[in-house]
């Protein structure tokens, strides 16, 4: 068994991981383009938030704040707060990638493939090799995937007259959940998620749709920049930036 | 509908610029340990919001609309039980579904 089988046994592993995180994809993009046609976004619009914006907890977010009655601006910073921790992945994979996934015109490509399951996928290798290789086959499947269902979700909710009756609205608030739910883990995320629900409700009755979520981002802000207990400092925000 | 457009669009792009942005800034901006924290809450405080509003906004004010309620109670549920992500968001519409057939 020489270093080559080795090799191609994780590339089949890698594809196999890739092939389950895509299919699921598959399914989680078909639910998010029902519940944004629910929303009141049409199939086109819908299809530029996978094609482009291709994040789904800040598309989910986008739609969620437009389907609430917010204002279509009001939707925008929520979304794009959302959307900074991709830009923070950029640390480990500029290491990974190397200078030829980022000179050029490939950057721009390698950009958009930056989100949480590439990412995960590409730290959990070793060999650099497997880790570019991870990168790249996870971004392109899940890509494709992703905006196949949804077209498929999106096609098939516009086809029903009344969504509400199949339960879809309460897939919004379910899917902000499950994706809260990870980082509930430590003290300091149920502080902050405590805080960020609070202040949210207590502005419903007060301010315009979408402000209210708004209004949390301060609450991550400070929780950010309050002092670290001594011996803990530093690492538990760089792993929960994971 | 414009409203909308625009919104897509715009919040597209600066989702794009912010993915861009990671793989040109240089590592020391990204790295330092504030920043670091602050980027890691975000998400928690927003997500957070997102569901409280999702829950208690009535069109503008306080409101609470049961099902809705037993749906994310639902969802939380499956996520005690440890099932993934798609279990969980149609758990939760399945429920709202069932409870909307028979109120």
């Amino acid at each position: 068994m020489g270093e080559e089988s080795r090799g191609q046994e994780s590339r089949s592993a890698i594809r196999r991981d890739a092939a389950g995180i895509a299919a699921y994809a598959a399914a989680f993009g078909a639910s998010f383009g029902a519940v944004s046609v629910a929303s009141g976004l049409n199939v086109w619009q819908t299809m530029v938030l996978s094609l482009v914006m291709f994040s789904g907890a800040s598309q989910f977010a986008l739609v969620g704040v437009i389907g609430s009655g917010g204002a279509g601006l009001a939707a925008v910073p929520t979304a794009l707060l959302l959307g900074v921790r991709n830009a923070f992945y950029g640390v480990p994979l500029t290491r990974i990638l190397g200078r030829r996934s980022l000179s050029g015109p490939r950057r721009l490509v390698t950009a958009q493939l930056v989100i949480d399951e590439t990412t995960a996928m590409a730290v959990g290798h070793d060999e650099p090799e497997s880790q570019r290789y991870a990168f790249w086959t996870t971004g392109v499947l899940l890509f494709i995937l992703w905006n196949a269902g949804t077209l498929v979700g999106a096609l098939g909710g516009s086809a029903i007259g009344e969504p509400e009756t199949l339960g879809l609205d309460a897939m919004i608030p379910a899917a902000f959940l499950a994706l809260l739910w990870p980082r509930l883990r430590t003290v300091e995320g149920r502080v902050v998620a405590a805080g960020g629900a609070l202040v949210a409700t207590a502005l419903i009755p007060l301010v315009p749709a979408g402000v209210p979520v708004l209004a949390a981002a301060p609450i991550a802000v400070v929780a950010g920049l309050l002092p670290r207990r001594p011996g803990r400092a530093g690492r538990t925000g760089r792993e929960a930036a994971r | 509908m414009t409203g909308v457009w625009v919104a897509v669009v715009v919040a597209s792009l600066g989702c794009y610029a912010l993915k861009l942005a990671g793989v040109s800034l240089p590592a020391s901006v990204l790295e330092r340990d504030d920043v670091q924290r602050v980027a890691a809450m975000l998400p928690v405080a927003m997500l957070a919001a997102l569901v409280a509003v999702e829950l208690f906004d009535s069109a503008g004010s306080l409101g609470l609309d049961l099902r809705l309620l037993a749906a994310v109670a639902a969802g939380v549920v499956a996520l005690i039980l440890r099932q993934s992500f798609l279990v969980v968001i149609i758990v939760a519409a399945v429920t709202t579904a069932v409870l909307r057939a028979l109120t």
